[in-house]
């Protein structure tokens, strides 16, 4: 017992758990528009601008959450913005403007420019390095992000679930657009440090399709994938302490395991998600 | 004389460079009953979305009579039936305005029952909107409209794609909400089972070919201008019913006919 309890006496464990804890929810509250709205690899896209906004930041001697906020505001954005052209779409804008943004990255750090942060670190997470400073941006954007939400709860799902009858309805869907852009930037920017660029996009896509395994209805969803993010970010950073494996990878693989399970549950509950996608409407 | 909800003048619509709609004047007077139709890709839906607001005309002018709410009812072709959401959060969905809070308040929550129960669909609150019949589903729609307490509702292709009884059941329920005053403008196909019954219609095409009664506008010379193609139309009952021809099947199904009689007559 004294062995599973003994983490805690350390406050870089404590500070990690704090914000895996918080990324996890984070990315679960986010995610759950992100993949509802069929837009899962922009998690993916957006780490890797993100990223290369955090190194151009580190060359202008920009603060790296600014920095890497900045740019991943300006990458979704852009992707809207491009993606409004129908002859291109939306995930072919994912891919020219996010890998621009990490090639960008790439050409500095190749051309020996400066970037603080740990390399690896940012790359593949490192949540038992986390300073008190981290612990505070993670709270702040987790804070932000709830705050919007929940002011704007009926309005997000209103664009996502139907954005032509949410535009006649009042709700002008092309500011929640930028608002989830916004709120999906600062998640990646804040929780980056925690799972890493490659990684990020796994806790962003899985516990919300966790929860659409188990439920039907959009609040439930939201939070069963809040509290499955949290538990995920938790249990993950447990077995990196004992483990010795890095952060990103581990609560990831805690979030795949639980999803293997989830999938196997709604299997034998005949519930499974594309076959009740696929299935006709009962006449 | 009623007040006119929505009034287009001039209304040019397009998308990219092409143009939709041109030059479009319609009005549309509280409580009317308009039904809209013609060719795919006439501009029926693109119609139906100027009048709500959805697209802004490159062209003309859109005017709307203050406090005058619209709802809107998509194809339900186009909904997303992946979507976790039950019968009354699609429904509650549309209270969008002057709502700050996330939840539901108890009084929404009634509302959303009422419109459902008035809708014939209580007690399917907690429902998947996929688990429900067709004819269910739309009703959902009408309701996620009509809980914004609108004075006009828009139907894009209300009964596409659903069996007999069910376009009638949907029909139903939508001359029950225009007989409680609800003016209502309608897109649809189906000239025989559904335009041929309502009061007023549209014959569109880009541009406005005609409006008025069924029995004015539902004439060989309005369709063939309408649809691009003769069609026939009888008489039934003091009502107009439009004849499809299909000569290559029918040739074929009197030769298969012929066939037969001589294959009978001549056995062996």
């Amino acid at each position: 017992m004294s062995t599973l309890v003994e983490p805690f006496t350390y406050e870089f464990f404590r500070n990690a758990i704090i914000v895996a804890v918080l990324a996890g929810a984070l990315c679960g509250l986010v995610g759950t528009y992100v993949v509802l709205r069929g837009m899962s690899y922009i998690g993916h896209g957006l780490s890797h601008a993100i990223f290369g906004g955090a190194v151009v930041g580190a060359a202008l001697s920009i603060n790296f959450y600014v920095a890497a906020g900045v740019s991943g505001l300006l990458a979704a954005l852009l992707i809207q913005r491009i993606a409004r052209r129908r002859t291109i779409g939306a995930d072919a804008a994912i891919g020219v403007v996010t890998i621009a943004a990490f090639a960008v990255g790439l050409v500095i750090i190749s051309k020996g420019g400066t970037f603080r942060q740990n390399f690896e670190a940012v790359l593949f997470g490192n949540v038992l390095g986390v300073t008190l400073g981290d612990v505070l941006v993670v709270v702040g954007v987790a804070v932000f992000c709830v705050v919007v939400v929940a002011l704007r709860y009926r309005q997000l799902l209103f664009t996502a679930f139907d954005p032509e009858v949410a535009e006649v309805s009042g709700v002008r869907t092309a500011w929640m657009d930028a608002l989830l852009a916004m709120v999906l930037a600062a998640t990646i920017a804040a929780t980056m440090n925690v799972v890493g660029v490659t990684l990020i996009a796994g806790m962003l896509v899985i516990p919300p399709v966790i929860a659409r395994l188990l439920t039907d209805s959009f609040s439930r969803m939201l939070w069963i994938s809040v509290a499955t993010g949290a538990a995920c970010g938790l249990v993950g950073t447990y077995l990196s302490y004992f483990l010795d494996w890095a952060s990103g990878p581990a609560i990831v693989l805690t979030a795949a395991a639980v999803f293997t399970v989830a999938f196997l549950i709604s299997e034998v509950r005949g519930r499974r998600l594309p076959d009740s996608a696929m299935a006709d409407p009962i006449d | 004389m009623a007040e006119d909800l929505v009034r287009l003048d001039g209304v040019t619509c397009r998308y990219d460079r092409d143009p939709v709609l041109v030059d479009i004047d319609l009005a549309i007077p509280e409580g009317e009953f308009i039904g809209i139709v013609g060719p795919s890709g006439s501009g029926k839906t693109t119609l139906l979305r100027a009048v709500a607001g959805a697209v802004r005309p490159a062209g003309g002018a859109v005017t709307r009579a203050p406090r005058a709410t619209i709802g809107y009812v998509p194809q339900v072709e186009t909904v997303n039936w992946y979507f976790p959401v039950t019968v009354r959060e699609a429904v509650l969905m549309a209270r969008v305005e002057g709502r700050v809070t996330p939840w539901h308040t108890r009084d929404e929550r009634r509302e959303a029952d009422e419109v459902l129960e008035r809708l014939g669909l209580a007690g399917l609150g907690g429902r998947h909107i996929r688990e429900l019949s067709g004819g269910q589903q739309q009703r959902v729609f009408i309701a996620r409209a009509m809980i914004r307490q609108p004075r006009l509702l828009l139907l894009d292709e209300p009964t596409s794609g659903v069996d007999v009884r069910t376009r009638h059941d949907v029909m139903h329920v939508i001359h029950e909400l225009h007989h409680d005053g609800l003016a209502i403008v309608l897109t649809t196909h189906d000239l025989n089972g559904i335009a041929a019954h309502l009061p007023r219609l549209v014959c569109l095409n880009r541009e406005v070919i005609a409006v008025g009664r069924p029995e004015d506008v539902i004439t060989p010379e309005v369709l063939e201008r309408t649809y691009g193609a003769p069609l026939e139309v009888l008489q039934h009952g003091g009502m107009p019913v439009v004849v499809e021809h299909y000569p290559e099947i029918e040739e074929a199904a009197t030769g298969v006919a012929a066939h037969g009689r001589e294959h009978h007559e001549h056995p062996g």
